[in-house]
C-alpha cells in the first residue's frame, strides 16, 4: 500500500511534465492540424536553457525563490523565441500545402534542433547538482517509508499555477476568444477581422513557453538532460495529447497524468526495462480503441 | 527600391538579429562543460556574433533582392524541365543507370572504398524503393520502417547462426518474417489517418528496438549478433584457405586471391535485389491492387463509395513494403556480419523518408538520384558527422518549403481511363 502511494505520488510529478508539453501539442493540431514534431525538442531547448540559467545564478548566490522565478521566466522567454522561429521557418510557408508536409518538415526540424544542440552543447550528459532537497515522510511506522520530496510539491503546484493562468487565459480573454474560433473555422475568422497568422504565432509562443517549463522541471527532478531528451519525452507527451482527446486542453492535462501514472506504476510493478514500450503500447491501444481519446470531440471526415 | 523601403528593411534585418541573438546567445554563447564536479560555462561570443551577422545580412539581402521570387520560380521551373525531361526518356536513362551500374566495379577508378559507399547507396536505394510502395504510391507516411529492416536483419542473423542455413533460404525467410511483423502492425493501425499512423508506426519502430535491446537471451541485447555467416558464391565460399572436401572461389575459377571478389559478389547481390524491387515496383502498379493503392492515396472516401476495401488494400501495401525492408536487412546482416540495435535507430528511418519524399513520393527514378545526393553528401563530409545531420534536417525542411512534391514530383497515376490526356 505504501509502495502504491509512493508510486502515485512520483506518477503525479511525471504526470505533471508530460501534461504541461503536451498542451503545447494539442494547441497546435487544434489550431492547424499538424503534429508539431519539433515540439520535443523545443522542450529539450527549455531544458538546456534552464539549465544555463541555474548555473550562471547559481554562482550569485541569490535566494532560491528568486533563482526559481528568474530562470522560469528566462527560459520561458528563450524557448518561446525558439517556438515562434520554428512556426515562422518551417510550418508558415507549408500552410495549404499537401497534408504530410508539414509532417515531414517538423521531422527536419526536429532533427536539426537536435543536432543544433549537440554540436553547440556537445554530446555528454549534463549532471547538475539538486536545487532543492528535503521532504516530508509519511507511514513512519511501517516498513516502506512515503517520500514526498519538496521537489515534487514544488512542480505539481507550478503546474497547478500555469494551469490557472492559462485556462483563464483561453477562456476569458480575447486572446484566448480568438484562439478558440481559429481552432473552429480560420477562414471566417480572418473575415471578422482577426489577425489568423498572429494568433498562430502566439500559440506557438505559449506552448513553448509551457514546455520550457516542463523542461525546467526535468533538469530540477532527474538532475541529468542531454540533447536526445526531447525525443522521448516528445513522444510520451504526444501520447498524453492523444489519451485525452487532441485539441482538447483539459484532455492534454488528464492524458499527461494518465501517461505519468501509467509509467510509473510500470517501472514499479513490471518491469523497469520496458517502461517505454508501455507509453507506445499505450499509443496504440489507445487509437485503436479511443480514436478521440477521452475528452476529444469526434472528427467527422468530409467529402 | 525607395529609401523608405530601404529603411523598412534596414529595420526588419535588425530585428532578425534580436531574434538571432535570443536564439544563439543562451544555446551557442553559453557552453556547458564539465569540469571535475559539476558544470561549468564557457562563453563563445565570437560564434554568436558571427551567426547572427549573418542571420542580419541574409535577412537585409533577401528583403533588398526584389528578384528572389523570379530565382525561385526559375528553381522550379528547371526541376519541373528537369522531371519532364527524366520521364520522357525514362527508359534510355533506367538502362544507362543500370549498364554503368553493371560495368561500375571494373571501372579503373573503382577501389574498395567505392564500391563499399556505392553498395550503401544501393541499399538506401532498395530501402527507398521498398518505402515508395508505402509511402509513394499507398500514400502511408510509416516514420518505422526500419523496424522492418531490423526484423529482416535479426531474422536472418539468427536462423543463420542457429541453424546454419545458407543465405538463399534465410533471405525469404527474413522478408516472410517482416512482412508478418508488417501485418501484425497494419492490422490494428491502419484505420488511422495520416499523421496518427505516422506517430503509431513511429512507436512501433522504438518499441522493436527496445525489445532488441533488452531481450537479451535471443537478441544478446546491445552486444549485438557476431559470426553471421557471409554469402557463399552459390555454395563456394570466398575464404583463401577452405575447409576441407570445400572448393573456393578462387580456387574454383582459377583466379588470384582477392577479397574483391566478396565485395564486387555483395555489390552485384544488392543490385538484383534491388533491381528486383524495381521491377516488382513497376509490374504491380499497373495490376488492379497496385491501382487501388494509388486510388486510395488520392481519395480515400472515393475509394470506399467505389468497394474498395481499403484496410485489406493498405495492409498488402505496409506487408509488399515491410517484406523488402526485410530482404534489404538481411542483405544488410550478412555483409557486415555483425548487427546490434544501434544500427536501427530511428534516424535511419527518417532517412529513408527522406529519400523517398525528397525524391518526389512515387518516383522511382527520384529514389535513385535522392539516395545519391543524400549518401554521397553524407559520405563527402564524414568528418564534419554532426553538422552533417543538421545540413540533413535542414534540406528537409527547405524543400518541404520550397518543393513540397520533391524534385522530381510524380503523381500522376500509372494508368488514365482515356488514354493520356496530354
Amino acid at each position: 500500500m505504501e509502495y502504491f502511494i509512493q508510486q502515485l505520488v512520483n506518477g503525479i510529478t511525471l504526470g505533471s511534465i508530460y501534461g504541461l508539453i503536451a498542451i503545447g501539442y494539442t494547441m497546435v493540431y487544434g489550431i492547424i492540424g499538424m503534429i508539431n514534431f519539433a515540439h520535443g525538442d523545443i522542450f529539450m531547448i527549455g531544458a538546456f536553457v534552464a539549465l544555463i540559467s541555474f548555473i550562471i545564478f547559481g554562482l550569485t548566490g541569490v535566494a532560491l525563490p528568486i533563482i526559481l522565478l528568474l530562470v522560469l521566466l528566462i527560459a520561458m522567454l528563450f524557448t518561446a523565441c525558439y517556438g515562434w522561429t520554428v512556426e515562422k521557418l518551417a510550418y508558415k510557408p507549408l500552410r495549404g500545402s499537401f497534408r504530410l508536409a508539414p509532417l515531414i518538415s517538423a521531422l527536419g526540424m526536429s532533427i536539426v534542433l537536435q543536432n543544433y544542440v549537440q554540436v553547440a552543447q556537445g554530446a555528454r550528459v549534463k549532471p547538475m547538482q539538486p536545487l532543492i532537497s528535503g521532504g516530508l515522510e509519511f507511514f513512519k511506522n511501517s516498513e516502506f517509508i512515503v517520500t514526498v520530496s519538496y521537489l515534487q510539491i514544488f512542480i505539481v503546484i507550478l503546474t497547478i499555477i500555469l494551469m490557472g493562468i492559462f485556462t483563464y487565459l483561453i477562456t476569458k480573454t480575447d486572446l484566448g476568444r480568438a484562439q478558440r474560433a481559429c481552432e473552429q473555422d480560420r477562414t471566417m475568422t480572418a473575415l471578422l477581422g482577426i489577425n489568423v497568422d498572429r494568433t498562430i504565432s502566439i500559440t506557438f509562443i505559449i506552448g513553448s513557453s509551457l514546455a520550457s517549463v516542463a523542461g525546467m522541471m526535468f533538469v530540477l527532478y532527474y538532475g541529468v538532460i542531454d540533447f536526445y531528451i526531447g525525443f522521448l519525452a516528445g513522444i510520451k507527451a504526444f501520447t498524453a495529447a492523444v489519451l485525452g482527446g487532441i485539441g482538447s486542453l483539459p484532455g492534454a492535462m488528464l492524458g499527461g497524468l494518465l501517461i505519468g501514472l501509467i509509467e510509473t506504476f510500470w517501472a514499479g510493478y513490471v518491469s523497469l526495462e520496458y517502461k517505454d514500450v508501455a507509453a507506445f503500447s499505450v499509443l496504440i491501444v489507445v487509437l485503436i480503441f479511443f480514436p478521440t481519446g477521452f475528452l476529444g470531440k469526434p472528427d467527422i471526415e468530409k467529402v | 527600391m525607395e529609401k523608405k523601403d530601404i529603411i523598412q528593411s534596414f529595420k526588419d534585418s535588425l530585428f532578425t538579429g534580436l531574434i538571432a541573438l535570443a536564439l544563439f546567445g543562451p544555446i551557442v554563447g553559453l557552453r556547458t562543460a564539465s569540469k571535475g564536479e559539476g558544470l561549468f560555462i564557457t562563453p563563445q561570443w565570437g560564434i554568436v556574433f558571427l551567426l547572427v551577422g549573418l542571420c542580419i545580412l541574409g535577412r537585409f539581402l533577401i528583403n533588398l533582392n526584389s528578384a528572389r521570387k523570379t530565382e525561385i520560380t526559375f528553381f522550379s521551373k528547371f526541376t519541373s524541365k528537369f522531371s519532364a525531361i527524366t520521364e520522357d526518356k525514362a527508359k534510355h536513362f533506367a538502362i544507362t543507370a543500370i549498364l554503368f551500374a553493371v560495368v561500375f566495379p571494373f571501372l579503373p577508378f573503382t577501389d574498395r572504398y567505392f564500391m563499399d559507399v556505392a553498395i550503401m547507396i544501393l541499399t538506401y536505394i532498395m530501402l527507398g524503393w521498398g518505402l515508395n510502395i508505402v509511402v509513394g504510391l499507398a500514400g502511408l507516411l510509416d516514420l518505422g520502417y526500419v523496424a522492418f529492416y531490423a526484423v529482416g536483419a535479426y531474422s536472418y542473423a539468427l536462423i543463420a547462426t542457429t541453424f546454419g542455413w545458407s543465405f538463399w533460404i534465410c533471405l525469404p525467410l527474413a522478408g516472410v518474417f517482416a512482412a508478418f511483423f508488417g501485418i501484425l502492425l497494419g492490422f490494428p493501425v491502419l484505420r488511422l489517418r495520416g499523421d496518427y499512423l505516422a506517430i503509431v508506426t513511429l512507436g512501433f519502430g522504438e518499441i522493436i528496438r527496445i525489445i532488441l535491446i533488452n531481450w537479451y537471451e535471443v537478441t544478446n541485447g546491445p552486444d549485438g549478433i557476431t559470426g553471421i555467416p557471409r554469402p557463399s558464391f552459390f555454395g563456394l565460399p570466398f575464404k583463401r584457405s577452405p575447409d576441407e572436401g570445400e572448393t573456393s572461389f578462387h580456387l574454383f575459377f582459377n583466379l588470384e586471391y582477392s577479397t574483391m571478389h566478396r565485395i564486387i559478389f555483395l555489390y552485384y547481390l544488392i543490385l538484383v535485389l534491388a533491381l528486383i524491387t524495381n521491377y516488382f515496383t513497376l509490374k504491380i502498379r499497373k495490376l488492379p491492387v497496385g491501382r487501388a493503392w494509388e486510388a486510395l492515396r488520392e481519395d480515400e472516401i472515393a475509394c470506399k463509395s467505389l468497394g474498395v476495401n481499403p484496410t485489406n488494400t493498405k495492409l498488402t501495401a505496409f506487408a509488399i513494403g515491410a517484406m523488402f525492408g526485410g530482404f534489404a536487412g538481411s542483405f544488410f546482416a550478412t555483409r557486415q556480419a555483425f548487427i546490434s540495435p544501434e544500427s536501427f535507430t530511428f534516424i535511419e528511418s527518417a532517412i529513408i523518408v527522406a529519400i523517398v519524399v525528397l525524391g518526389g513520393m512515387g518516383s522511382q527514378t527520384g529514389v535513385v538520384l535522392a539516395s545519391i545526393f543524400l549518401i554521397g553528401i553524407t559520405e563527402m563530409f564524414r568528418d564534419l558527422e554532426q553538422y552533417r545531420m543538421i545540413a540533413f534536417g535542414g534540406a528537409m525542411v527547405l524543400i518541404m518549403v520550397f518543393k513540397p512534391k520533391g524534385i522530381l514530383a510524380n503523381r500522376k497515376p500509372t494508368i488514365l481511363m482515356h488514354g493520356d490526356k496530354k
